[in-house]
């Protein structure tokens, strides 16, 4: 960064013991202090010359020391120079910000997901291990974590400062922000856009442990079933299994393998699936046909919750073989309600149906 | 009068410099320095308050052509539902009315008093028509069970057949959006029809002072102004009659 | 410096106020009784009433800040419950940006002084001048009313669909309100786009115009064109609302976005609807107590105007994490790079037109200092927000907080004053009390400070907007903030008191107390109602003071 690393360190620790600085906890968060120091530098020279200059000016020109103002009607180059060189700072600031635009908001491949759904006025996350944390977030250090979000009800807003990440987290579309901490501790998680009476409530915890601790968090706080599992009875107890059978003449597309891969809609499009397809998919059937199917599938709006759609979708990103679509396709049609589990750390919410 | 507001008691001592080519008419305004001043600042404005009734509706120009991308097949469904004949006839309702306001306003430009009272009630009725034919437009999307909100009902989209519709059925989650096209079309046309409710307010109102004589005499200003407002209401149906009735019709077909 | 030879001084000596006397007839004295000043078509009546209700408007809203502030001197939310700190920061919000800011310079300064620096007797269309302030008038009492019936607790923002299907309170009042303000608005804008276009006096083209003219007609241009989208907004809101449809809905297939589009579209061309006339009195005075032109006066006078361009295409920098796409983040980032260079450009200008002037530092001038150094580190913070990667970070932080109430209090506030102390003595015939206003001057400038120099700290420690609780690490630095409003407050009082004391007990102005340029300095002091005697013609530049000190040197010395 061209600053002596050892210099840069003492400089952040000693602002941040002294409560005027963040903690820097993510690989990001030397970017973005980067960025800000020149900034800060930025508008410290800018002040100090503006000053300069009306001080400057204000006491050589004083009515006692110059009592003829000269008139005077300006001077190109002095435009083009105060024109010139803020647009060129401007500039440099803007290539530096999308820079760092793209490297907080592109996940890297390896990621591990976890989703978060905000509701008025809490955070529930959920790992795709099944663990379900309210208004906590635990991650290991040293693993990029990629967080998929979405609203229950209003706009709010996911951010966790110490690692300078933020991101809308809206209803009716998933937003993604990823980062990788680097040190371990807890550090504030703050809902940043205002959604009524409790959003000053609407704060969390995120607890960065060493991957050790955080394998044994996984197992102590599992709840039995994965997002996935809990996918896979909703995928079965919703009829999805009746048209995605995965057999050959099966009426809907077959689902296993198909999250990551290009799809030939019948309007001619192609599509990447990924999380906010397969959730509209669910929702909004009748735009999102795969070509060669007829428009039957029903719309799920209304009768399932976000954190229902969570599950599926989770589930049809692991499916890698139909082999058990077709047994619970057997198990439902003898209808067979599969059996609830209890869900730790959840709300008296319960997933529909 | 139509001058409400006392202004200070104005002597012809102060600055009205005699202007000897024309005549100083009694609605000349004293902070104007010329007949023709007032004219063209008065025009200007109504033309700077079209712009910004451009910028108003515009909002829902932006909405519409959002949606209609959005939820194409939903649109053109609704679409159809509208009632093109009627639509149709409101539109040459409406472009007579315009006409015969120009007509007016040459009327009040030549001084035919008569003409002018003539035409602009020629322009209130054919403007009354039109929000006639509109409320029974808006009676038949009651009836229909088409207006958004909870009366709304998308049983038409989802099964045409059973209306003796030729229309395909539209998914469900699709009907759905239909809801957005009547809220867009109740929402432009009735911000629309609101205009013309004002403007026809006014037209009583002017056609009472022009049958007083008070714009035969050289005084024209308000009866331009107005034009131009009535022209551009006018406009405004011209974009909205093809986007919102005329989507995607087949008449051949 | 002996008086046989007068071209050696600038100023020549300032009138003996001891002789100067009212002039007998002026617009204030003109004609009595309540109904000649409510049913009034005269542009500096008008503006004497709007003066009246927006210190009013003003005084309201920022007992609100005091209440906000009180309220976070504690980390939890001790003071008043939750819900009605959220209504305490939303009607802050309304009442200080529609019912002081928006209207401050423009509707007040700007009404009173535009046909006069223009040589007209009055705007183009009196009664609509008047209209405009009814509509003021019923739009800040229908907001009055939201607060008496239970308040409003949207934000000034109005996000759906928090505001259109989460709330109970009292939101179609407060839209109604600022449906019916805007209007206000839409009228003043459309009134002095007209008379700058037309009713100029003969000689005065537009580049002899003065620059507060500029900066209004710049201005007016975003009052017309915008404020009409904001209008749309809040009508599809309050619709919502009212029937429930779903055009913002997603459930119902609308898109919530939408409403932060057509939102935005008008309410960042807001804040240069704000600023644009605070920078236009900025340049009158710096040029007069610099007793110079303007350092490149094209330069400034288009750069208001390219400020008003650029500001239309830079909204959705207020939507940089909520989801639009990259592209479109890309395109108005480097955008709102774009419209920081013209503000930079009138800093470095004014700046300037101190070199070689002959400078003194009454006031006015002391509050123009202030703008400059406030707005310099608010303008430069904006571009902190521009950059799209440093914005995650600090986005709907304290840091915002800061950034807006240094251009807008620090900016555009101090503009106001300003202009409020130099053309006090034009409206009123009286001068203020100079030590007292100086002294108010330096209080809220030192008030200013420790109010929101802290909260750029507590932004980027990353203390969210619009809480009323927060963490305890974060208190220090809050009960820095509150110890300034304080401060700030009580600078804020003062020109209240000896303001209304002078018009009483003020010394007698005369027609030109700071020797300045400028028609409005020409005539008397409060001027006639029709302004001019005869109607002036201009074959002079603006701010041409040798062209003054030529004048003054043909004439009787004598004031009043």
């Amino acid at each position: 960064m061209g600053i002596s690393p050892v210099l840069w360190q003492f400089l952040v620790k000693w602002l941040h013991a002294s409560a005027l600085f963040p903690a820097e906890a993510s690989t990001i968060s030397p970017y973005t202090d980067a960025l800000y120091f020149f900034l800060l530098l930025m508008t410290i020279v800018g002040l100090i010359l503006v000053g300069v200059l009306i001080f400057g000016f204000s006491i050589r020109y004083r009515r006692e020391r110059s009592p003829v103002a000269t008139q005077i009607e300006g001077s190109t180059l002095l435009e083009a120079t105060w024109t010139i060189i803020p647009l060129a700072i401007f500039l440099v600031t803007f290539v530096w910000g999308a820079l760092l635009y793209f490297r907080i908001y592109d996940p890297p491949a390896n990621a591990m997901n976890i989703y978060v759904v905000g509701k008025q006025w809490m955070w529930k996350a959920e790992h795709p291990g099944g663990q379900h944390e309210i208004n906590a977030l635990h991650v290991p250090m040293g693993r990029p974590v990629q967080l998929t979000m979405i609203s229950q009800d209003v706009f709010h807003s996911f951010s966790i400062p110490d690692f300078r990440v933020k991101r809308e987290v809206i209803p009716g579309r998933y937003t993604t922000v990823w980062f990788e901490a680097t040190t371990p501790g807890t550090y504030h998680i703050f809902c940043t856009q205002y959604c009524g009476t409790q959003h000053s409530g609407m704060i969390g915890e995120v607890t960065v442990l060493s991957p050790d601790d955080y394998q044994r968090w996984i197992q102590q706080s599992t709840s039995g079933m994965s997002l996935a599992q809990n996918g896979e009875r909703l995928f079965a107890s919703m009829g999805c299994n009746a048209c995605h059978s995965g057999n050959a003449a099966a009426r809907g597309p077959n689902l296993a393998g198909v999250y990551g891969s290009k799809l030939t809609l019948t309007n001619g499009s192609q599509v990447l699936v990924n999380d906010a397809y397969l959730r509209d998919a669910i929702l909004s059937p009748s735009q999102h046909i795969t070509a060669g199917y007829a428009p039957i599938m029903p719309t799920y709006q209304g009768q399932i919750s976000e954190d229902g759609l969570i599950d599926l979708v989770e589930y049809i990103k692991n499916l890698q073989s139909n082999f058990r679509v077709q047994q619970t396709l057997m198990t439902s049609e003898s209808n067979q309600a599969a059996p609830t589990t209890p869900t730790e750390g959840t709300t008296s919410e319960t997933v529909k149906p | 009068m139509d001058n409400v507001i006392a202004t200070h008691p104005h002597t012809h001592e102060t600055a009205v410099p005699a202007e000897h080519e024309h005549v100083v008419l009694p609605q000349h305004r004293h902070h104007f320095e010329t007949e023709e001043q007032q004219r063209e600042a008065g025009s200007f404005g109504m033309w700077l308050f079209l712009l910004t009734e451009i910028m108003f509706f515009g909002g829902m120009f932006f909405a519409y052509l959002l949606y209609r991308n959005w939820y194409y097949p939903a649109f053109t469904v609704a679409s159809n539902q509208l009632n093109v004949p009627e639509g149709a006839a409101n539109t040459a309702i409406l472009i007579t009315s315009g006409f015969f306001m120009a007509l007016g306003v040459w009327a009040a430009e030549v001084r035919k008093k008569g003409l002018l009272v003539v035409m602009l009630i020629l322009t209130t009725v054919f403007g009354v028509a039109f929000l006639g034919v509109k409320a029974d437009e808006y009676h038949e999307k009651y009836e229909k069970h088409h207006i958004p909100g909870s009366s709304f009902s998308t049983a038409m989209f989802t099964n045409p057949a059973a209306y003796g519709l030729k229309e395909e059925p539209l998914a469900p989650d699709m009907a759905e959006h239909t809801q957005i096209f009547f809220f867009l079309y109740f929402a432009m046309t009735g911000m629309h029809a609101l205009h013309m409710i004002i403007g026809i307010v006014i037209l009583f109102w002017l056609t009472w002072r022009a049958h007083r004589g008070e714009f035969s005499a050289g005084y024209v200003a308000p009866i331009e102004n107005f034009g131009l407002y009535w022209h551009f209401v006018d406009i405004v149906w011209l974009f909205l009659f093809p986007l919102l009735y005329l989507i995607n019709r087949h008449p051949l077909k | 410096m002996s008086t046989s030879v007068p071209t050696l001084h600038t100023i020549v000596s300032l009138p003996d106020q001891s002789t100067a006397t009212l002039p007998k007839k002026h617009y204030i004295n003109n004609e009595h009784g309540l109904l000649s000043w409510l049913l009034t078509g005269d542009h500096k009546r008008i503006a004497m009433l709007y003066l009246i209700s927006i210190t009013f408007f003003f005084f309201i809203g920022g007992a609100f800040a005091g209440l906000i502030r009180l309220e976070l001197l504690t980390p939890q939310s001790d003071l008043v419950a939750a819900d009605t700190y959220n209504k305490f920061f939303t009607m802050h919000g309304i009442i200080m940006i529609f019912l002081f800011l928006v209207p401050s310079v423009p509707a007040t300064l700007g009404n009173f002084l535009i046909p006069i620096m223009l040589g007209a007797k009055d705007l183009a269309f009196p009664k609509i001048n008047l209209l405009s302030w009814y509509l003021y008038l019923i739009g800040g009492t229908l907001t009055l009313a939201a607060l008496v019936l239970g308040g409003v607790d949207t934000g000034w923002t109005f996000t759906t669909p928090l505001s259109t299907h989460y709330l109970n309170t009292h939101v179609l009042t407060a839209a109604t309100a600022i449906f019916i303000a805007g209007f206000s608005s839409i009228f003043t804008g459309l009134n002095f786009i007209v008379t700058i276009h037309r009713m100029r006096a003969p000689g005065m083209t537009w580049f002899r115009m003065p620059l507060f003219v500029w900066s209004n007609y710049a201005a007016s241009i975003l009052m017309v064109l915008g404020t009409p989208v904001l209008a749309i907004a809040i009508v599809l809101v309050a619709l919502e609302r009212l029937i429930g449809i779903g055009v913002f809905d997603p459930a119902k297939g609308g898109d919530p976005l939408l409403f932060q589009h057509l939102f935005w579209f008008y309410s960042h061309p807001a804040v240069y609807i704000m600023i644009l006339p605070g920078m236009g009195v900025i340049s009158e005075v710096i040029s007069t107590f610099s007793r110079k032109r303007v350092f490149g006066y094209t330069a400034v006078a288009f750069s208001s105007v390219a400020i008003a361009l650029f500001g239309f295409f830079v909204w959705a920098h207020h939507m940089f994490i909520m989801g639009v796409s990259n592209y479109s983040a890309l395109v108005f980032s480097l955008l709102t790079m774009l419209v920081a260079v013209p503000s930079a450009i009138k800093i470095f200008n004014w700046a300037f037109t101190l070199q070689k002037g002959s400078i003194t530092f009454e006031t006015p001038m002391l509050y123009a200092f202030g703008f400059m150094g406030l707005f310099t580190i608010g303008g430069l913070t904006g571009v902190f927000l521009g950059s799209l990667g440093m914005d995650i970070h600090l986005t709907e932080t304290y840091f915002i907080v800061a950034h807006f109430h240094f251009v807008m209090v620090g900016g555009m506030l101090m503009a106001f004053l300003a202009g409020i102390h130099f053309w006090w003595p034009k409206m009123t015939g009286r001068m203020y009390p100079e030590s007292l206003s100086k002294l108010a001057a330096v209080v809220t400038f030192i008030g200013f400070n420790l109010t929101f120099l802290p909260q750029f700290i507590l932004g980027y420690l990353g203390m969210p907007r619009r809480y009323a609780a927060y963490p305890p690490e974060y208190q220090v630095l809050n009960v820095l903030s509150t110890a300034g409003a304080t401060v700030l407050g009580v600078g804020y009082m003062l020109p209240l008191l000896y303001l209304g004391w002078s018009l009483k007990y003020g010394a007698i102005a005369g027609n030109n107390p700071w020797q300045a340029t400028g028609l409005e300095w020409q005539i008397q002091s409060p001027p006639l109602t029709e302004n001019f005697i005869e109607t002036p013609i201009v074959d002079y530049e603006a701010y041409d003071y040798e062209w003054l000190e030529k004048k003054q040197r043909e004439e009787v010395t004598t004031v009043g």
